[in-house]
């Protein structure tokens, strides 16, 4: 039996593409279909079939020449809706930034379209990444491929449905307080949130600049690890890009640790389980799967070692003031003046017509989420209240870090659940303050600006996926990269697929 | 200390976003519903700790990087406004603001 095109690997479709046994336009006009047939999952806002499959046709003219090529040339992929592309719409999801054409390419675009990938299309989001559930897309709900009637998770919900779904085998997504680890989660792919600087935020609307993250999501470690490759490195472009040394993640996948062996790959490894992770708001599915997870790491060599973040709850607040805080000054530029939607009617009556029409504006052009964001980022900066709750919380934040460095100081790496749940239903949650509290162990990591990882760890209620998280220290990624790739060695969880979508 | 309907029109006003009466309601719920979370990071003693603006000062000291004052992008004007809503000859176009 031969592997359907669509269930190649990132690395298997460069293996083919080098051995000559498929083209980029094989691959590129295979997925367009599989777009075009699985659309009511609503993973893509914008598909552009034309330019990739001219792109594909550049990729193998490429190949057909002799030039020496990057693993990634002629592989088809999409990026979420948050990078700015050239040639092709960028809307956030939001209706703010509806028919928006940016003049440039985001850091990430022009770093993977150097190495040659095909870029199909711009994936679904929650609205500026403002959620948890792909349900503030101004655009469009995305399905959970596992069962439709459930969330993919968020914000990077498009771009997990699609690897998930494999329509194509590896995406970009962003994660500010969970946006790549949650949703690839709640699909059963693997996605990695890097550092903070360690790629380029240039180019990246911009939600709460002090953690927003780039990152990929694909099927297995190892395409996360090509993807992240080309993703990475220092950009003058972005002031909090970091001047750190880029090493080689793939060729990290397979070098063994000190005293491993092929049995124990993971000897030596001292995998931290914090207590605050596997507490009574942890559902009893996930639970079981977390442990069974922790159980593999170590048959595979490493030791648990008993951890405390003892401030675990209290980066909810912490983050949801931090996030807000930047989130309401980053979206004060979209004011009905440079870029994006303009109000048809203000200054009714005989009011300040210039200050109505920014308030028209914001009010047509935001969703609900984002309004919130932004009337709770505008409190807590506000004259009188700064100290009390922006201050307090930065202060937090630091604690919170602190508490990290700790740890790491009897592990190296941090393991646990990434959500409280599997994937909830669409519409079952209408408290926005209840699913800020579902971000409960993706938030830490976030705000110590830590590398975090999901790796799919098996299934609970209703068949769906549960993954397992990795935190690492910083620039640590290389490290969870190869925990992951070791796991999925052992284990073929990362291989299932939904049965409607084989 | 909960916010009030004028605390909220007050915000909204500063947030430049203009809420009908029943977002206003809604809004006034939920950021009440927010703030009671806050409440415990609000009673943690963090006397002598020094915020953390950006992640990475945790383990070192981050400066802001300086650049040459130099000339590094290209005169790309046409296309920096083809996104404006209203323009004319290189210029945004605002409503009127002095009569």
């Amino acid at each position: 039996m031969t592997t359907a095109l669509h269930d190649f690997t990132l690395a298997q479709q460069s293996e083919a593409l080098a051995a000559g046994t498929t083209t980029s336009v094989a691959l590129t006009q295979h997925a367009l279909s599989r777009i075009q047939a699985h659309s009511h999952l609503g993973a893509f806002l914008h598909v552009d079939a034309e330019a990739a499959l001219a792109a594909a046709a550049a990729s193998d003219a490429r190949r057909a020449a002799g030039q020496p090529l990057s693993a990634l040339d002629g592989v088809p992929i999409a990026h979420k809706d948050i990078f700015v592309t050239q040639g092709m719409p960028t809307t956030a999801a939001s209706k703010m930034l509806k028919g928006y054409q940016s003049p440039f390419d985001a850091t990430v675009v022009a770093k993977l379209k150097a190495a040659g990938v095909v870029n199909v299309g711009k994936l679904n989001c929650d609205e500026y990444a403002m959620g948890g559930a792909n349900e503030n897309s101004a655009y469009a709900k995305a399905l959970n491929p596992w069962d439709t009637s459930r969330i993919p998770g968020g914000s990077s919900g498009g771009s997990a449905v699609a690897v998930a779904a494999r329509l194509v085998a590896a995406t970009t997504g962003t994660d500010t307080g969970g946006s790549i680890r949650q949703p690839a989660a709640l699909t059963g792919i693997t996605g990695i949130k890097p550092t903070y600087g360690r790629c380029s935020r240039y180019g990246m609307i911009a939600f709460a600049s002090s953690l927003d993250q780039a990152g990929p999501m694909a099927r297995t470690a190892e395409d996360c690890a090509l993807m992240l490759q080309a993703m990475s490195g220092f950009d003058e472009r972005d002031a909090t890009s970091a001047q750190q040394a880029v090493p080689d993640f793939v060729a990290a996948l397979n070098t063994p640790r000190p005293g491993a062996t092929a049995e124990k790959p993971l000897n030596g490894l001292r995998v931290g389980v914090p207590k605050e992770f596997f507490g009574d708001g942890v559902s009893a599915d996930v639970l079981a799967a977390t442990r069974a997870a922790l159980a593999q790491l170590q048959s595979l060599g490493a030791t648990l070692v008993d951890i405390s973040l003892p401030r675990t709850e209290l980066s909810i607040p912490v983050y949801y003031i931090i996030a807000p805080a930047e989130a309401s000054s980053n979206l004060s530029r979209f004011d009905g003046v440079k870029f994006g939607h303009r109000a048809a009617k203000y200054g009714d009556g005989n009011v300040d017509k210039l200050n109505d029409m920014y308030r028209q504006t914001r009010a047509e052009g935001f969703g609900p989420e984002v309004k919130r964001r932004i009337m709770i980022g505008t409190y807590v900066l506000s004259h009188g209240y700064y100290d009390a709750y922006y201050m307090q919380a930065q202060k937090l934040r630091r604690m919170i870090a602190d508490d990290f460095q700790a740890a790491f100081k009897v592990c190296d790496v941090i393991a646990g659940p990434v959500a409280p749940s599997v994937a909830r239903a669409i519409g079952s949650q209408t408290d926005p303050v209840a699913e800020y509290l579902a971000d409960i162990f993706t938030l830490p990591a976030s705000l110590a600006g830590l590398p975090g990882m999901s790796v799919p760890a098996g299934f609970g209620e209703g068949n769906l996926p549960v993954g397992l998280q990795l935190i690492g220290n910083y620039w640590q990624e290389a490290g969870l990269l190869h925990t992951a790739h070791a796991f999925q060695q052992a284990t073929d969880w990362h291989l299932r697929a939904p049965a409607s979508l084989a | 200390m909960a916010l009030t309907s004028s605390d909220v029109s007050r915000i909204a006003q500063l947030a430049r976003l203009a809420l009908r009466e029943d977002e206003s309601a809604a809004m006034l719920v939920q950021l009440n519903g927010f703030f009671e979370i806050v409440e415990q990071m609000r009673a943690v003693d963090t006397a002598g700790v020094e915020p953390l603006y950006t992640p990475l000062s945790a383990i070192e000291d981050v400066t802001l990087r300086l650049r040459e004052d130099v000339v590094s992008e290209p005169n790309n004007r046409e296309a920096n406004m083809a996104n404006a809503p209203a323009q004319d000859a290189g210029l945004f176009l605002v409503p009127k603001v002095i009569e």
